[in-house]
């Protein structure tokens, strides 16, 4: 490979969207070219400068609700005044209001409880990604990874491939997160891995929101009675992009 | 507006259907809108005009990726905006496809993690174009397809594009190396 060809296809490299035989190539080329490697290097520098640096803005809380109001429709007909959407903003607005008191003076506890639980699950991403370590079953097929945990655990974890939404499915494993058994099921997204822990919910902790630790993100929800942690060194927005798919799901 | 196109008002299933569908992806609209114009209060209201631009044509919207389907509203919303409001032309720098060379750029890059402001200012520096294919891949995690359909453009020329609006925003991250060091050298 020429070195002119191997700086166009750097970026589709570094963004992953190269097949297995050019990804190939081009490695072989990096072996011999230190001005490709020095490139690659610098790219991949100032990626990691981009999405480490709090450059994402959310929405703010009043858009979600002035938009619901806005939308045309049944359940936002301007002539049911006790319904409209402003009272129940309002509604809305109070009643969180209350909770978020309730809860921070009631479940400080819990929180640092969720927290250190997520610090847990980010030091088992770390450990899932020394060689030899990340899958007991490794198969894209999700009708082969969900039997492999029957037996193993007292529940059966979801198991779904999202390779269509460019999250495919590597396998799975068993993790131990502060003591307990979990299935943990391993996504791709581009170059990068994906842990996704499962345990059953309990009632007691709050089990919902995002952050950062040592570097990694972290996304954490529930349904349907098990709670998830997804942790990652892809985006925030990737992880919770895989959320919503496996909220859909 | 294709005459067949029921607008306006949707029935209770479609609208449950578009609340769980397309308004989970509101943050992703407000960031691309938030970039694109700059201002908070200009975002929110072009993001709010795209959304409900979005219901009105959600009966349009059968399969596929919601999140690309929201973002090309948004992204065409953001240039109608930038267009009436701030004589924006559009000049489609990304036509051209080749691609930089390594050699040609300057010094070592200099930034570091956490320096927002730099980082932010050099950002808003670029061209909108270069700004929103940054934008689209390296915060809102989009692949080539994606941004392809999203900013209307050929698969093919994606990475083309992607390679110079990095390249852009490398020069502008660059410090030239001081004076000493390189008399030393």
């Amino acid at each position: 490979m020429s070195c002119e060809l191997a700086q166009t296809r750097l970026h589709a490299y570094l963004d992953g969207e190269l097949d297995a035989a050019g990804s190939a190539d081009f490695n072989q080329h990096l072996r011999t070219c230190t001005v490709c490697a020095a490139a690659l290097g610098e790219q991949e520098t100032l990626r990691g400068v981009l999405q480490h640096t709090r450059l994402y803005s959310r929405a703010p809380a009043g858009l979600k609700l002035r938009i619901a109001e806005n939308l045309p429709g049944p359940r936002a007909a301007k002539s049911a005044a006790l319904f409209s959407w402003r009272w129940l903003a309002v509604a809305a607005a109070l009643l969180l209001a209350a909770f978020l008191g309730w809860r921070q003076s009631t479940t400080n506890n819990q929180r640092n409880y969720a927290e250190a639980a997520m610090v847990a699950a980010v030091d088992a991403h770390l450990r899932s990604m020394q060689p030899g370590h990340l899958v007991d079953v490794q198969s894209t097929d999700q009708h082969t990874v969900k039997p492999w945990f029957a037996g193993k655990l007292d529940f059966a974890p979801p198991v779904h491939d999202f390779a269509s939404n460019d999250f495919p499915l590597v396998g799975g494993r068993l993790d131990v997160i502060e003591g307990r058994t979990v299935a943990a099921l391993v996504y791709g997204r581009r170059k990068h891995f994906i842990n996704v822990f499962v345990e059953k919910a309990t009632l007691d902790a709050s089990w919902n929101g995002s952050g950062e630790a040592q570097g990694y993100h972290w996304t954490a929800w529930s349904k349907a009675g098990f709670k998830f942690c997804a942790v990652s060194d892809v985006s925030a927005a990737d992880l919770e992009q895989l959320k919503q798919l496996f909220v859909q799901e | 507006m294709p005459p067949d196109v029921s607008t306006d008002v949707l029935n209770q299933d479609d609208r449950s259907r578009f609340e769980a569908i397309v308004m989970p992806h509101l943050d992703a609209a407000y960031n691309l809108a938030r970039w694109l114009l700059g201002g908070r209060s200009e975002a929110e209201d072009v993001t709010q005009d795209a959304m409900l631009r979005a219901y009105r044509f959600f009966s349009t919207f059968h399969s596929g990726d919601p999140r690309a389907w929201l973002l090309q509203i948004v992204r065409n919303c953001c240039y109608t905006w930038l267009h009436k409001n701030r004589n924006w032309v559009d000049v489609d720098e990304l036509d051209d496809a080749s691609v930089p060379r390594e050699k040609d750029t300057p010094e070592t890059l200099a930034i570091s993690v956490n320096d927002r402001e730099r980082l932010t200012r050099a950002l808003e520096q670029l061209s909108p174009h270069f700004r929103e294919i940054l934008v689209l891949r390296e915060l809102e995690g989009c692949s080539y397809k994606e941004i392809a359909v999203i900013t209307s453009r050929p698969m093919g020329t994606i990475m083309s594009a992607l390679a110079r609006a990095r390249q852009q925003l490398r020069v502008l991250l660059t410090e030239p190396a001081p004076k000493e060091a390189r008399l030393e050298l």
